[in-house]
């Protein structure tokens, strides 16, 4: 009964914050969100929407291989946005194509999350030896480009996995490499905030009564630095979507047979000059929109979650 | 025979200080000493304090900023470890706790308030869990109702309504974030509260009602105090026995009206004359010269000797000890043993 009203409580305190109240001045952040939140569901709602399974082969035929859109002569109302070389439905593959952007985006970005708040508290508040190890590891790591760490670790992974593994783990491998090459920013911006935080008094007072360090860290100090987290974390979401789009653009990421946008630009970039423009625009038009509308959440956040502009 | 007084300092102690000391290492990182040839600065904030606080009683550390009283504090909870020198809480040696579980008996019997009730309070927790905090942490109440129950108690205990639990520290004022802390501090039930300048953020009227709210505490609970402050007013109304420090030192210890009535030690008349004189007594008052030496370079023999109006080359020469006169009082000052040995 208490959690229930606690709940409600919270609730009620988000609809009467300064957070909200900002989001709904901003007609721009609304747009951003709805457009946010139509893709995401229309990615992972996929398998019911969609009007093709192009991820099952039994139902392509190739000789509806470079059907234009609906709106050509050609066109049918069977593929809305045309199709590949394949005979795969544009529009389909976009919508199962997302759904693989966005799922190696969130993934790895929590796994950079996960992994740089704890080495951001960690470091920040034990200071000392631990802290200019991590730190300088992390100095060394952000002197490469992430494309670059990414590139190694996947093909680390092509030569480690055996080839018949290979296709399956490709999701996975991705998601590892782009976590790894997106904790620093999470690590820096934490440990800068963990080192004003501990000096609190609410830090000492649960030292007196000796809680220990990890509670303190956990519990008391992370809710203080999250507000940071989480705008990193949005824009690292846009940062993320378009890593995963350059790695399979360039081949090295998730494989053809299950197409992410990157994936269904760098199959349709070498039919642009033989006229089949669709193939290649509807997949980096849905990406642009995507990376756009969530900068533009990020770009907010940050703003709403700044005391300084409020 | 004995005065009421002697009898009441006969039963032991129940905080006993000894020799303690506390250095920071302040030096300027390994490379830049060996590269720069600077060398190492040792910064001395405490400089062997002894003092003792009796069961029921308050005693207040005071000086001005800098002269280590806030380390004293943070020595005795256990937040800095000593340098030298021994703290025993009610006839227990502190450092020779050495597991979690012995440490915790010590600590629930202790307590802190902080000065600045803005920072002392979680901004991201509920008051409920910022004052049953304590109560989970050492264990002493099972199931959420109960801690709910004895939560409420405690928020009434301080003046504030059980209702108060479900809000967040910036819903509240000042003083009543001085409220919830205090009533954070009497969760596990402490015999021993160390009170950091609990006072000196808050406005003059709200400091009174936190003040006598404490008093009230302390007689209902037998509460001893560690009352740290550089306010004489407040420490007059607070204390039992007060201790006046200067650069890590104790340079006077006595009951608070000898303090207030008769003080010995230069500084300690120093601090009395920096209290504005309302009535217009014409009491004779000595301006203050001269401002805290830096602790990293303190100066030779009796440190308040750059600003004492008495001073000789004795004081520049060697340091004075703190010596027990006949009537109880400590102070170290080479000029009142000279003439106390006449």
């Amino acid at each position: 009964m208490k959690s229930v009203l606690r709940i409600q409580d919270t609730v009620y305190r988000f609809f009467d914050s300064d957070i909200w109240y900002s989001f709904k001045k901003s007609k721009v952040t609304i747009a951003a969100a709805c457009v946010t939140v139509i893709m995401i569901l229309s990615a992972f709602t996929a398998p019911w929407i969609a009007p093709h399974n192009t991820f099952d082969p039994a139902t392509l035929d190739l000789m509806d291989a470079f059907t234009p859109p609906v709106w050509y002569e050609d066109g049918t109302p069977k593929f809305l946005l045309g199709t590949d070389d394949q005979g795969r439905d544009i529009f389909s593959t976009i919508l199962y194509g997302s759904r693989i952007s966005l799922f190696v985006a969130f993934a790895s970005m929590l796994l950079a999350m996960i992994l740089g708040v704890t080495l951001g508290l960690v470091s920040g508040y034990l200071g000392g030896a631990i802290e200019s190890i991590i730190m300088r590891i992390a100095d060394v790591q952000i002197s490469f480009p992430a494309i670059l760490i990414v590139l190694l670790i996947s093909g680390l992974a092509r030569s480690v996995l055996p080839n018949v593994r290979h296709e399956e783990m490709a999701v996975w491998v991705l998601i590892f490499a782009i976590g790894i090459s997106n904790w620093v920013h999470f690590a820096r911006t934490v440990r800068g905030s963990t080192m004003v935080e501990k000096n609190m008094e609410y830090v000492q007072s649960a030292r007196v009564i000796g809680r220990r360090r990890a509670t303190i860290m956990f519990r008391h100090i992370l809710p203080n630095v999250m507000g940071p987290v989480l705008v990193i974390g949005t824009i690292g979401l846009a940062v993320a979507v378009l890593t995963e789009a350059t790695i399979s653009f360039l081949g090295v990421g998730v494989p053809p047979t299950e197409p992410s946008l990157g994936t269904l630009i760098r199959i349709g970039q070498s039919f642009l000059f033989a006229g089949e423009w669709w193939i290649v625009i509807f997949p980096g038009v849905a990406l642009v929109i995507l990376v756009l509308a969530v900068n533009l959440l990020g770009d907010w956040m940050r703003d709403a979650l700044n005391p300084k502009l409020r | 025979m004995a005065t009421p007084d002697q009898l009441k300092t006969n039963t032991p102690p129940l905080l006993r200080v000894t020799g303690l000391k506390r250095y920071f290492d302040v030096s300027e990182p390994f490379l830049n000493r060996l590269l720069e040839g600077k060398s190492r600065l040792i910064l001395k904030a405490v400089i062997g304090i002894d003092f003792k606080i009796n069961r029921g009683q308050t005693f207040a550390l005071v000086g001005e900023s800098g002269c280590g009283k806030s380390t004293v504090a943070n020595l005795v909870v256990g937040l800095y470890q000593p340098t030298a020198g021994k703290i025993e809480f009610d006839g227990i040696d502190v450092a020779s706790l050495t597991s979690r579980a012995q440490m915790a008996l010590l600590r629930r019997r202790m307590a802190m308030i902080f000065q600045d009730p803005y920072a002392s309070l979680n901004p991201r927790w509920r008051v409920d869990a910022i004052v049953s905090e304590p109560i989970r942490a050492f264990g002493l109440l099972k199931g959420t109702q109960a801690i709910f129950q004895r939560t409420g108690e405690l928020l009434a205990q301080v003046g504030l309504s059980p209702a108060d639990g479900e809000k967040y520290p910036h819903e509240f004022s000042g003083g009543q974030r001085q409220r919830i802390s205090i009533a954070r501090a009497l969760a596990s039930e402490p015999d021993f509260i160390v009170c950091d300048e609990p006072t000196s953020a808050l406005d003059v009227s709200v400091q009174a009602q936190i003040l006598n709210l404490m008093k009230g505490l302390q007689k209902k609970f037998d509460l001893s105090y560690l009352f740290i402050s550089h306010d004489l007013a407040v420490v007059r109304h607070m204390a039992d026995r007060v201790g006046v420090m200067y650069l890590g030192q104790l340079c006077e210890v006595a009951p608070v009206d000898a303090i207030f009535d008769s003080p010995l030690h230069p500084y300690t008349r120093l601090l009395l004359d920096t209290i504005p004189d309302p009535e217009l007594t014409g009491r004779s008052s000595q301006p203050v010269t001269g401002e805290i030496p830096n602790p990293i370079d303190p100066p030779s023999g009796c440190a308040f000797h750059p600003r004492c109006p008495e001073s000789t080359d004795k004081c520049r020469r060697e340091g004075p000890e703190l010596t027990t006169l006949d009537s109880g009082v400590q102070v170290a000052c080479h000029a009142i043993s000279a003439s106390s040995e006449k």
